[in-house]
Parts: C-alpha cells; sequence; structure tokens
C-alpha cells in the first residue's frame, strides 16, 4: 500500500530552511495580538528533501503518461509535448516577471518581451482560425466557452435585443451546456441525423427569434465533418444567430480549413490539444477565444497592442467590454509554449500535423471496423468512435471492461461513455506523433481483446492485472466521501 | 518540424490501408469554397531559432529589478525539487485521472492536496483546484447564491480589486446585486457599514485575509453578525500567511478561496496560477470543480478515484454546479509538493520571516523624509505607505534605480494616488531593503 505523505511524517525532521534573518530584523517584535493568530502550526508532513523526491517519484510510476504509453484518450489530442516548451517557459526572464510589472512605468515599458509573445500569438491564432481578433486570457477550454457565450450575450445586448436561448447539439461536450447556463442562457438540445451531423430539420425547427447563438464542434464529437456546416452558418446568421466554435477538434482542421471561413463568429481554442501544450495531469491549459471584428468591442479588459514606433502596449479603454475574466493576461507560461509550438511548426508542420493525425485516426477505423461496431463508419477526422455494442450483446462484455483491458495490454484507454449519443462508445484519438507501428500493434491488441470478448468473457472481471490498484469502488467513495486525510 | 514520425513509405502504406490515395482525399468533406491553401504565416523554425529568439525576447522584461511587488501575488523561494519532481512527464504528460487504475499518482498528489488545503484553511472538504484566486471567489459567489437561494453578494473593502472587477463580470448576466464597502486602507473591514448592509437577500459577504492594503483581522465576530443574517461568509486568503495567522474555519467562515501562485509557482508574468476552495461539511455537494475520494479496489486496498460526480457538468451538463472541466492539476502538484517540503515548522517560520522583514522594512522606510507609514491595523507581509509625491511618479524614478518599488495605488483608488502598497517575502534581504530606502529617500 503506498502511504500518504502524512503517513511518512517524523515529528522534527525538515526539508527546507531559510536565510538567516539580521539582527536588526530579528529585533522586530511580531505585531499581532493573539486573537488574531493560530493556536497551532498547521498539520503539515514532517519530511526530508529525499523523503518528498522519492514519494511523489513513486507516485508519478503510478500514471500512464503520453512519455510512457499511447494515450488515445478521445476528444484531449493527447500529443507529444515538445521539451523546447518547457525549457522556454522556464526562462527566467519569462516565469520571473511579476504580472502587475506594467503599472510600474507607463505602458508596459518593463515587459516588452512578454507583450511582443502575447500579440504575435494573437497574430497567429487568428490566421489558424480565420477571426479577426483574440483574447488570450480563459485560463482553459470551457473557461472560453464561458467568455465567448458572455461575447454573444453583450453583442445581442448592445443591439438593444437580449436573447436567451442557445442551440447545442445532442453529441456536445458537457461543457458547452454548462458554460451556456453559467453565462445566463437557457439550452435547447439538437438531434444529430442518420449521417452522424447536426439534423438540420430539428436546428431549423428550433431556431427562433430568441436564440442567440448555437454552438457546434467541427468535426463534432463523432470525429466526423459537419457537412452541413455552412448551411447552418447561412440559416443560424439570417436570423442574427451567431455561431460558436467549440475547439475541442481544431487538431483535425490545422491549414486544412479555418472555422472563421465556415461561417464561425467566435471560437475557442484548447492550446493544450492542438498546440501541443502539456496537459498535466488535468491542467493548467488555455482557452483563447477569437472573434468576427463585430464582436471585438466586446473583448475582455486588458488587451495587447502594438503601437507604430513597434512597441507594444496595455490597452484597459474598452467601453464595452464584457469585463475582467481572468486576473491578468492569461495562463501566460502555456500560451508562450504554444507561441513556440506554433514558431516550430509554422505553416507547413501545423498542416503535417493536422493530416497525420487525421491518417492514424482512418487507419485505425479500417483495422478495427470488423471488429468493433462503427455506428457512423465514413471517412473520419481526427479520431473515430467505435461501439462495444456487439460485445456487450453478445458476452456481457462493456466498454469499460475493453478499457481495463487495454490498461493491462499497456494503454491507457480511449474515452469510454462518450459522446452519450452513442452506446458502449470507444472514442480513439491517436493524434498524429503516434508511428505505424504503434498504431499496429494497438489495433492487434483491440482485435485480440474482441476475440476474448467471445472466448472468455469472464477474464474481463479481473481485469486490470498488472496495476497496482485493480477496479476501484466507486460507490464506496461517493457514499463515505472521505476526501481528506 | 510538426514531430510527424511517418516515413513517406508508412503513409503510402497506410493511404493503401485506408483505400484512399492521397491525403487530400480524408478531407473530401469540407466544402471546396472554404478549403485553405495555405496558412499565411512563415514555415517551422529549428528548435535552436526558436530558443535563440525566445531568449532573446526574454531579455526584454524587467525581471531583474528588486522586487517589493505584491498585491496578492508574491515572489517567494521555489525549492529546486519542486520544478524537478513536476518535470516528470508521468505527471505533466498525463490528462485528467478518468481511469484510476492508471492515474493513482495523479489522484493520491491530489488527494493530499486537498488533506493540505483542509489542514491550512481550517475547514472540511477542498476541490481539486480552481484556475486561480478570482476564478474561486467567483465561483464561490454562484455557489452562495445557488445554496441560499438568495440574490445579493457584499464585498467588504478590503477584497482585491483584481478580484473585485472579476465578481463584476461573473455576475453581470445572472442578475446577481452587489454591494460594495467602502475601503478601509490603514484599518479592518467596517462592522458598522457591514451591519448596515445585511438584509433578508444578501446570500454571502466576502472578506480578505490579509486585505488588499495588508491588514489582519479576526473574522469571528464578522461570521456571527453574517450566519444570523442568514448569509454565508466567504474569505479569500493568502495561504502563506496562515502558517501565522488564525484559519478561516477558526473563525465561522463557510467558504475559503485562495491565491495558490505563493505555493511553489513562479509569477510567470499573470499564470497559470491556482485556485483553491475549501468548504464546510454540509455545502460539500454544493462545491464546484473536480473532487478525489479515497476508496478501496477490489482487492480491498486503498484507493483514490474521482468522486461526487454527479455535480459535474459531463453528467449533470447545463444543471452542473460549475462548467470546469480541466482546471489547474499541476499546480496544485506544485503546491503540495511545496507544503511537503516547507513541512509543519518550515511554513510557521515562513510566514514569521515575512513578518519580521516587513516590519523592518516599515521602520526603515518611516526614516525617509515625508513617508509616512499609512497602516495601522497589524498588518502580514504587506502594508501601505504614503508619499510626498504621485506613487506612480516614485515607482518610475525608482525602477531607474533597479527597484520594482510596489503597487501605486492610484491605478484603482485614485483618492490614495500617493500611496505605495509595499511587499516584502523571505527572498527580500536586509541589505537590499536598507537600500530601497535610501533609493526612496533619493527618489523623492
Amino acid at each position: 500500500m503506498s502511504r500518504l505523505i502524512f503517513e511518512k511524517s517524523v515529528p522534527g525532521r525538515r526539508a527546507m530552511s531559510f536565510p538567516r534573518l539580521s539582527a536588526a530584523e530579528q529585533a522586530c517584535a511580531i505585531p499581532l495580538p493573539p486573537n488574531l493568530c493560530a493556536t497551532q502550526p498547521v498539520e503539515l508532513p514532517e519530511v526530508s528533501e529525499l523523503d518528498v523526491i522519492r514519494h511523489y517519484t513513486a507516485l508519478s510510476q503510478l500514471n500512464y503518461s503520453v512519455d510512457t504509453h499511447f494515450y488515445p484518450l478521445g476528444s484531449c489530442t493527447m500529443k507529444y509535448n515538445p521539451r523546447i516548451c518547457e525549457k522556454i517557459a522556464a526562462l527566467d526572464g519569462f516565469a520571473g516577471i511579476h504580472p502587475l510589472l506594467p503599472q510600474l512605468r507607463g505602458g508596459g515599458s518593463l515587459t516588452q518581451g512578454a507583450l511582443e509573445v502575447l500579440w504575435r500569438t494573437e497574430r497567429l491564432l487568428c490566421e489558424l482560425s480565420g477571426m479577426d481578433a483574440f483574447t488570450l486570457q480563459p485560463m482553459a477550454g470551457a473557461h472560453g466557452e464561458l467568455t465567448g457565450m458572455l461575447l454573444i450575450a453583450a453583442y445581442h445586448r448592445a443591439k438593444g435585443r437580449p436573447r436567451h436561448q442557445v442551440l447545442i447539439p445532442d453529441s456536445a461536450h458537457g461543457t458547452n451546456p454548462a458554460s451556456a447556463a453559467i453565462a445566463g442562457f437557457k439550452v435547447v438540445s439538437v438531434a444529430t441525423d442518420a449521417e452522424g451531423n447536426v439534423d438540420l430539420a430539428d436546428f431549423t425547427a428550433k431556431l427562433t427569434p430568441d436564440t442567440a447563438a448555437v454552438m457546434l464542434t467541427c468535426p463534432n464529437t463523432l470525429g466526423l465533418f459537419e457537412r452541413q456546416v455552412h448551411v447552418l452558418a447561412a440559416r443560424a446568421h439570417a436570423n442574427d444567430t451567431l455561431l460558436y466554435y467549440d475547439g475541442a477538434n481544431m487538431n483535425a482542421l490545422m491549414g486544412r480549413v479555418r472555422p472563421g471561413d465556415l461561417g464561425f463568429d467566435v471560437v475557442h481554442l484548447n492550446v493544450h490539444k492542438t498546440l501541443g501544450t502539456p496537459h498535466g495531469g488535468g491542467g493548467p491549459g488555455a482557452g483563447p477565444v477569437g472573434v468576427k471584428a463585430a464582436l471585438a468591442p466586446f473583448l475582455p479588459i486588458s488587451t495587447v497592442e502594438k503601437r507604430d514606433d513597434g512597441t507594444y502596449a496595455l490597452s484597459y479603454d474598452r467601453p464595452q467590454s464584457i469585463g475582467y475574466i481572468a486576473p491578468f493576461y492569461g495562463n501566460f507560461a502555456v500560451l508562450l509554449r504554444a507561441f513556440a509550438y506554433l514558431l516550430r511548426l509554422g505553416a507547413n508542420g501545423l498542416r503535417e500535423a493536422t493530416d497525420h493525425a487525421v491518417l492514424n485516426a482512418n487507419y485505425l477505423r479500417v483495422k478495427l471496423q470488423e471488429h468493433f461496431d462503427i455506428p457512423y463508419n465514413r471517412v473520419c477526422m481526427h479520431e473515430v468512435v467505435l461501439s462495444a455494442e456487439r460485445q456487450m450483446k453478445r458476452s456481457c462484455v462493456r466498454a469499460l471492461d475493453i478499457a481495463k483491458a487495454l490498461i493491462d495490454a499497456g494503454y491507457h484507454p480511449p474515452t469510454v461513455y462518450f459522446p452519450l449519443i452513442i452506446h458502449e462508445a470507444l472514442m480513439i484519438e491517436p493524434t498524429e506523433t503516434e508511428s505505424k507501428e504503434t498504431l499496429d500493434a494497438f489495433a492487434a491488441d483491440l482485435i485480440r481483446i474482441a476475440k476474448l470478448a467471445e472466448e472468455n468473457p469472464a477474464a474481463f472481471a479481473a481485469m486490470p492485472e498488472c496495476t497496482r490498484v485493480s477496479r476501484v469502488d466507486e460507490t464506496k467513495a461517493a457514499r463515505e466521501m472521505r476526501l481528506k486525510a | 518540424m510538426s514531430y510527424v514520425p511517418h516515413t513517406r513509405e508508412e503513409r503510402e502504406a497506410m493511404l493503401a490501408a485506408i483505400g484512399v490515395n492521397s491525403l487530400d482525399s480524408l478531407f473530401a468533406d469540407i466544402p471546396v469554397s472554404c478549403r485553405l491553401t495555405k496558412l499565411n504565416m512563415p514555415d517551422g523554425l529549428s528548435e535552436q531559432e526558436v530558443y535563440d529568439h525566445l531568449h532573446a525576447l526574454s531579455h526584454k522584461n524587467g525581471h531583474t529589478l528588486v522586487s517589493f511587488l505584491g498585491g496578492g501575488f508574491y515572489d517567494h523561494a521555489i525549492p529546486a525539487a519542486v520544478d524537478s519532481l513536476v518535470s516528470r512527464g508521468e505527471f505533466f504528460t498525463a490528462y485528467t485521472p478518468y481511469q484510476p487504475e492508471v492515474a493513482q499518482g495523479t489522484l493520491q498528489a491530489i488527494f493530499e492536496y486537498q488533506s493540505m488545503i483542509c489542514r491550512l484553511t481550517g475547514l472540511d472538504a477542498a476541490n481539486a483546484s480552481m484556475y486561480d484566486g478570482g476564478t474561486a471567489l467567483a465561483e464561490a459567489v454562484m455557489m452562495a447564491v445557488n445554496v441560499t437561494g438568495r440574490n445579493t453578494v457584499v464585498l467588504t473593502g478590503g477584497v482585491s480589486p483584481i478580484y473585485r472587477v472579476m465578481i463584476r463580470s461573473y455576475t453581470h448576466n445572472l442578475g446577481i446585486n452587489l454591494t460594495e464597502l467602502p475601503t478601509p486602507v490603514e484599518g479592518v473591514a467596517d462592522r458598522a457599514a457591514l451591519g448596515a448592509a445585511l438584509n433578508g437577500d444578501v446570500a454571502a459577504v466576502i472578506v480578505q485575509n490579509p486585505s488588499f492594503f495588508g491588514t489582519v483581522d479576526d473574522f469571528s465576530d464578522l461570521a456571527e453578525l453574517v450566519h444570523a443574517a442568514g448569509a454565508l461568509l466567504i474569505a479569500s486568503v493568502y495561504p502563506v500567511s496562515l502558517g501565522i495567522l488564525k484559519r478561516p474555519g477558526d473563525m465561522g467562515v463557510d467558504i475559503a478561496t485562495g491565491e495558490g501562485q505563493s505555493l511553489g509557482l513562479p509569477l510567470s508574468f499573470g499564470g497559470p496560477y491556482l485556485g483553491f476552495f475549501a468548504v464546510r461539511q454540509d455545502l460539500v455537494r454544493k462545491m464546484p470543480g473536480r473532487v478525489v475520494g479515497a476508496t478501496v479496489d477490489r482487492r480491498g486496498k486503498r484507493s483514490f478515484v474521482l468522486t461526487l460526480q454527479a455535480r459535474e457538468q459531463h453528467i449533470r451538463r447545463e444543471k452542473a454546479t460549475s462548467n470546469i472541466c480541466t482546471n489547474e492539476a499541476l499546480c496544485a502538484l506544485r503546491a503540495t509538493i511545496y507544503l511537503s517540503l516547507l513541512g509543519k515548522q518550515g511554513l510557521r517560520e515562513l510566514a514569521e520571516t515575512c513578518v519580521r522583514k516587513a516590519e523592518y522594512a516599515k521602520r526603515r522606510l518611516a526614516q525617509v523624509d515625508g513617508v509616512r507609514i499609512r497602516s495601522r491595523a497589524p498588518t502580514f507581509n504587506e502594508f501601505v505607505i504614503e508619499l510626498p509625491i504621485d506613487a506612480g511618479e516614485a515607482v518610475c524614478r525608482l525602477v531607474d534605480r533597479g527597484f520594482a518599488a510596489g503597487f501605486p495605488l492610484g491605478r484603482y483608488y485614485p483618492e490614495l494616488a500617493n500611496c505605495l502598497l509595499v511587499a516584502l517575502t523571505e527572498k527580500r534581504t536586509k541589505a537590499e531593503i536598507d537600500h530601497f530606502a535610501t533609493a526612496l529617500e533619493v527618489a523623492l
């Protein structure tokens, strides 16, 4: 059993010391009366530096990660994270700058390098997505969605006709309806048609004068390009309904087509997916939001401007802005990594990345199509959604069982049970940085697992067996709510 | 360079297996009129070129100034072990721990993080992290409105102006009324003003400790007042100060949030940072964000798993308690490692060091002609001085002498144009404080 850091604590053991105070500093009394002070020290662990190193190194070894395992987690784009981006983010001149430094001397003269990074990143993202202006402030994809919804609300309000509804396909990520609701909108769900696209008739029927926006993921969460997207855009725009682009799947489109050219008015990008910044075990990410010119006046405060003399400045003069959605300029060190990634790949590399992401997904699709159901089996984009319904019906082996079998085969499982409209979904996104031999081995293992489901379904109950813990009791966790040591 | 491993032969074999003859055929679903020939940006650069370019840009920033800047974001030392551990690919190239068997490392670390935040704040449960201290506070506001079914939130004067403007933006579309109380530059929260602001529609009162101006308060009496009015007390706190100050949970606070940047995260021009969020037991099911719980596996072995997911967006969609998905897991890991290294005694020593340095700096700066210490109530590591000239002008002159002298308050409080907020951490030496005082004397 792996002990908690608290369980390794030995009274009096230390890992850190501080510079000795001078006599003059030591002579200063602490001016805090007892009613302001804690009565007991905080019960943090008492351990040595080596204890800490061993403890967290051992914990790290319990994880599957991109660095150690193929990680085809659909919708998450678990591509390789280039190390040069880490090296750049750690430079003192970036990591060591206080966010209030621009306040010390007019116009951000103390942070010209950082402001240049932000401004040029915005320009590159505009070109990549076909938008006119960007805010880099949102700190994750869902935060970008919320920002986008606030921008859309402001747009309609400024026209003197506030609108209250947002249309969202039933295949959408859960963050879409949650973000729309938090921005104050009522969510209306739209059905998916037999080909996996938005049901045009249902969409048209639900489009009303109160429809503020449509939130679309393109390619959608089935990994399919939304074939009628320009028709949807035309109908929405005729109604002054704005089109929102959820950028979770942008890795499928770089250099091939731009959301702005498809008619989208507001986009968010997930730089921790598309632009190769690390996922960090669940963040930090960044979810910059781009808009067409008509929405630019509403972007959050502040924005970075380039002056005629080539210097950069922060602008706070934005009377129509939705205000402040982040304390400063966004997750700067994440955006900096994305900037380095964009420079490294460039126009040719970004397209090459997308092309091979789509190639890899289709290669797996054809290799697996005889062995699993693929409810919408056509050329897919960067990911393919299989269904284990056949295995479920024939031998009661579920998508979750297959996921656990993959763990024993040395893979991080795909996303399971999403999108919700596919029974027993296994959503596989290989990404462009995986090689043919990795895909061949993965497909062979998945086919072997499909055969095992027919021959010995009972074997799945014990899986995974190769990990330190086997299947965990989630019901007990929710019932007992043991959330701290 | 796209980090794509495919050789031409492999690519052709794969296209043949798919049954198409070119990569272009895979994009046939895209309307012809919208297809792009090429992005209008330069082609890729070598690693060396990218590094040289960005290394040069990094030198166009004021990172070498001796800093007395705070305002909620502090220049604390980061032990080498923190950087070393979070650089492990097993941590930073993994994602949200959806599959617990292959994410026990991340899950146990988050469980330890939640435990440390509970111990720091004196509350019962903490989530796995929010984006930053400001969004954590905004989420607390929305949570209080949902829990109480009331619609007004009172912000006391000590709450950071950076967070105030964020809360205004977040609540704007939700019909939440904000009442903002006067600013106590020298002292603590005005009890009479608060009493007058309390009514049957107040969902929550927000306080901050230490206040934006550095002063320290005990909100125990205020908690009674707020609870008697049927509202919740939300406190935004500076975690390092909890090495010495009374914990929010011990004052009767219901929700504690804060900025975790000071716990081992670099300043990095504003992010990524770490919002922490802790609540009393009876509020757990209304809490936003990911939560890790302890359980057992099928062999009875202790293990950890994401739990209480019925609150979350991927299950509840538009009825979720929050839209948060990806949070700041690696930043929470940094904080966990930092707090482990600091330990029980270390946190106390660090807090005391900050206080003593601030007291020494107060004493030293008070000797400068024309400088007056405005803070009257006790302070932690930050305090307000009043200058005979505009603080923005003074700060500008001090940049030339190598100092980031502090935050000129006129930016947010025009009536305090001559006031400067000065912060101290363990990194500032006595010599630097002395030189700063001398430079200020010259600058005035």
